[in-house]
């Protein structure tokens, strides 16, 4: 569309509208990206009813899709939400990403912890509902009939007993004019026509056809390229240098130290980055860049230790970075030693203590898991353009609305002077909630006064990870002579931190239950991975159940939903962090989709998990058979309660990733250290699951559910290591404790 | 510095690069093709695969100098209007989860069906294993192959 048609753009004042005030104001420079074809007829004029849509005077309808997309499939599915309450055809429908804007889109436009689909549920469909209900006020006036006698269908607004009819775009201006209803009935699940409908992805054909999407495919007039080089090892900073032989390479315009983070910038929890300090390179071509780079060899100096107290969403939390090069060998040593003067009990129910002490058998079993790397396919990168008194940045970050915070805090610019555009992302993963490339580019770009591409290499993401902590956990069961389960106790921490949660199941169906928790600090940079630490505790945990279901004599479904019994009828404890007719139903679920029960072809192995994250509940039978001592699985049997689906067959993609994502870490992947420095630099080291290791077939389940949305894109990894292992021990008669299981 | 002549996409293309310069960089610095995507560096993730003379090569270790008369196909030069069968396929199955790997997923198998257009299990797997997805998409995008396959 013509820059001519932004201009006449209309601007209306709405308040009030949904989630306490929704202001409109749009960003004209973010503009229309036609998803459904490029052949389809724009209007003349758009008109804006609200912050979440516009409206053509042709009837086409753009929807804003607010939060990141990094694969995740919001950008379809969250717009599809406003489409069901609009009450207009998929097909008329265009989605555009909407400008950061944190009075407009609320809660918060960010990607984590599963949020953006259920924390959205009545913001999105209230916004498509209130303007529904401004184009039925503007028709009545029109019409002169009561607004509550005027029915919609796909964009057409009718009235019977007159027998007028018309499309919204003819009343989209009349509609832009009129002051938003207050209050507005939003359709009954019965209702939905388009949400639990599978719809296709809106960048599918741009995506299948290479056009440029991702932050790394954005250019612009007179860009620089700029990299980095970091320090190597962990525990150590840079020291200033002689760089003068590497600003004379070929194609190179500048190198400098750069001190992205300095003492006095007080971080945010997104503004994780072990490397304060970096040495910029800056070139004219990525190539170039690349191959000065190999040539610099950098000085380094050991870091001191330091404790700090950082704000993390509003709670003081206290961060200690020892000193000293960390090595893979002690940390398995200290996780193993546990930390006893860093060890406290976070849920006690009944006297365990007492309890273990008359058992008649005690089982106990340890699990572990390294670092990891989040290795999203594209690396970190981000463009700036930084002026005096302003700064733009685009690219790929999970939580834009931080990265604004901190260049604002920053560079000293007032945060209304930045802007940051968000691009489609190759990969979050949980990665990229930690800004800390686009920290990096606004300042290299600000000391070149020009615009400035950071790219990392495949190297520089890897060895300046934000790693899945390493984690370690100890189960242990007290029996009767009857084998019946009467204490319950686990021992779980990690470097730094650990993965437990204490309240969820089985806490709650066992009478004596002891949690505990420990942490060792490290100098090693840490943050989210997709399903943070349940990617590990789930694995332990239902490993565990597994062991004692066989100890017991019981089926290990049989016994879940028997634990589940008892956590319904007589729950033990008030803070049981779950609802146990979900977890029951798709333990129930899967048993009856996956064949339980009846006996499995010759030579395959099956193991089941249950869990509860990210507020769903996901079980999976896991079918396996061994070929040169590796398992092949062969199937993988998943039930979902997600609540409401709003796009099922998105879902069920997001689903099989998870499975393949945490069953492929679980598998192979591991960072390792040696005095510092991380031993995995690229895809030659670090082993990712690939095509022929992946699950032949993956079948998913979703129960039947009237229940808001809940967590989609995290849920089904974390049970799906459990369900591994319970299969490969199985088909092996191994128990697997350790991670990778075939490292 | 040098001067290339290159045969991209039907084209003739005249870039100055440095002859160690891989086409990778080439296509997306020189030629603005970003279709073809940088994932490793070192031929280990397939995230930029594309056709020289229909054999579907890693770009991003293949040096500019290395080319010659050879015909170079992007993945936007894989059709004109995203209309190849496997391009077809994957949209029919909606592969793509973020997306990133897809275009080096797709240029891996049309070169594996211009060179056999009914290709076994196994001969899918061996040839798809080089090629990275992160999200996971692994079951849909032999799906795809299968769908593009039936259609050929």
């Amino acid at each position: 569309m013509s820059t001519n048609a932004f201009n006449r753009r209309r601007f209306i004042k709405v308040s009030a509208l949904a989630g306490g005030g929704m202001l409109l104001t749009f960003d004209l420079l973010n503009g229309c990206k036609p998803a459904v074809s490029d052949v389809v007829t724009l209007p003349k004029e758009w008109y804006q009813l609200n912050g979440y849509l516009k409206i053509g005077d042709n009837g086409l309808i753009t929807l804003m899709s607010p939060n990141p997309e990094i694969g995740q499939n919001v950008k379809t599915s969250m717009p599809m939400m406003v489409a069901e309450e609009l009450d207009v055809d998929w097909k008329d429908v265009m989605v555009e990403q909407a400008a950061l804007n944190a009075d407009l889109y609320k809660p918060m436009q960010i990607a984590g912890g599963s949020n953006s689909i259920s924390a959205s549920w009545e913001a999105m469909r209230t916004a498509g509902a209130t303007a529904k209900q401004m184009l039925k006020q503007a028709a009545a006036n029109e019409w002169k009939v009561p607004v509550a006698e005027i029915l919609t269908t796909n964009g057409m607004l009718s009235h019977k007993a007159s027998g007028k009819s018309a499309g919204y775009g003819v009343f989209a201006s009349a509609a832009s004019k009129l002051p938003v209803p207050e209050k507005v009935a939003l359709k009954k699940v019965s209702e939905f026509t388009i949400i639990g409908t599978s719809r296709k992805n809106v960048d599918g054909q741009k995506i299948v056809s290479g056009q440029p999407l991702f932050g790394l495919d954005y250019k612009e007039e007179g860009m620089l390229i700029a990299m980095i080089v970091h320090p190597g090892a962990f525990g150590q900073q840079l020291k200033e240098s002689d760089i003068s032989g590497v600003k004379t390479m070929p194609g190179i315009v500048d190198a400098f130290f750069v001190d992205v983070y300095p003492e006095k910038l007080e971080r945010q929890w997104s503004d994780v980055a072990a490397f304060p300090k970096l040495l910029a390179i800056v070139g004219k071509s990525t190539w170039q860049v690349m191959q000065a780079k190999k040539t610099v060899k950098v000085e380094t100096e050991p870091i001191k230790p330091t404790s700090k107290k950082m704000n993390v969403f509003g709670t003081d939390v206290e961060m200690i970075t020892p000193a000293g090069p960390e090595n893979t060998a002690m940390h398995k040593e200290k996780m193993m030693a546990g930390a006893p003067s860093r060890t406290k009990t976070v849920r006690k129910d009944g006297d365990p203590e007492a309890v273990f002490k008359k058992a008649a058998t005690i089982i106990e079993r340890s699990y572990s898991c390294p670092f990891l790397a989040h290795s999203t396919m594209e690396p970190m990168n981000f463009f700036a353009d930084v002026k005096e008194g302003s700064a733009i940045l685009t690219g790929p970050v999970q939580t834009p609305s931080f990265l604004e915070k901190t260049i604002s805090d920053r560079l000293g610019l007032p945060l209304d002077k930045v802007e940051v555009k968000m691009t489609r992302m190759g990969g979050g993963f949980g990665r990229r909630l930690y800004g800390h490339f686009g920290v990096e580019a606004a300042v290299i770009s600000q000391k070149m006064k020009a615009p400035v591409k950071l790219i990392y290499t495949r190297e520089d993401d890897m060895t300046n990870g934000v790693y899945r902590p390493a984690y370690y956990a100890t189960y242990r069961a007290a029996l009767d002579e009857n084998k019946n389960l009467l204490a319950f106790h686990v021992k779980a921490g990690g470097i730094p931190e650990s993965p437990l949660h204490a309240n969820r199941f089985p806490a709650g169906a066992i009478e004596h239950y002891l949690a505990e928790e420990w942490d060792i600090p490290t100098n090693i940079s840490v943050g989210a991975f997709r399903a943070p630490a349940s990617n590990f505790i789930a694995g332990a945990e239902q490993s565990f159940l597994d062991e004692l279901a066989e100890a017991m004599g019981k089926d290990p479904i049989q016994f879940r939903l028997e634990l589940c019994e008892k956590a319904k009828s007589k729950p033990v404890g008030k803070d049981n962090d779950y609802e146990i007719d979900r977890y029951a139903g798709v333990l129930k679920l899967v048993r009856e989709k996956s064949g339980w029960g009846t006996p499995a072809a010759p030579g395959v192995a099956r193991g089941v998990a249950s869990y509860f994250c990210h507020r769903s509940y996901v079980a999976h039978v896991v079918d396996i058979v061994m070929k040169n001592n590796k398992p092949v699985i062969e199937k993988v049997t998943t039930a979902v309660d997600c609540g409401i689906v709003v796009n099922p067959d998105a879902a069920t993609n997001l689903s099989e990733g998870a499975v393949t994502d945490a069953i492929g870490h679980a598998m192979y992947s591991a960072i390792t250290f040696t005095n510092g420095v991380p031993d995995q630099k690229n895809f030659d080291g670090y082993k990712l699951i690939r095509y022929s290791e992946a699950p032949k077939k993956i079948e998913t389940h979703f129960l039947k559910s009237e229940v808001d949305p809940t967590g989609m894109g995290e849920p089904s990894g974390p049970p799906a290591i459990g369900a591994l292992a319970n299969a490969l021990y199985k088909a092996t008669g191994k128990r697997f404790y350790d991670q990778p299981f075939f490292g | 510095m040098a001067t290339f002549n290159l045969h991209i996409n039907g084209k003739q293309q005249q870039v100055d690069a440095d002859p160690s310069t891989p086409v990778l960089w080439v296509l997306r610095d020189n030629l603005n093709l970003v279709g073809t995507k940088f994932g490793c560096g070192i031929a280990m993730c397939g995230a930029c695969t594309i056709h020289v003379d229909d054999v579907a090569t890693r770009s991003c270790v293949l040096p500019v100098s290395a080319i010659g008369s050879k015909k170079i196909t992007t993945i936007e030069g894989l059709s004109e209007k995203a209309d190849h069968p496997v391009q077809k396929a994957w949209m029919e199955k909606d592969v793509p989860q973020c997306g990133y790997c897809q275009a080096g997923q797709i240029m891996t198998a049309a070169a594996l069906l211009k060179k056999n257009a009914n290709p076994s299990d196994e001969e899918i797997e061996s040839t798809m294993s080089g090629n990275l997805c992160r999200c996971g998409t692994y079951q849909r995008i032999k799906a795809a192959i299968k769908t593009a396959a039936a259609s050929l």
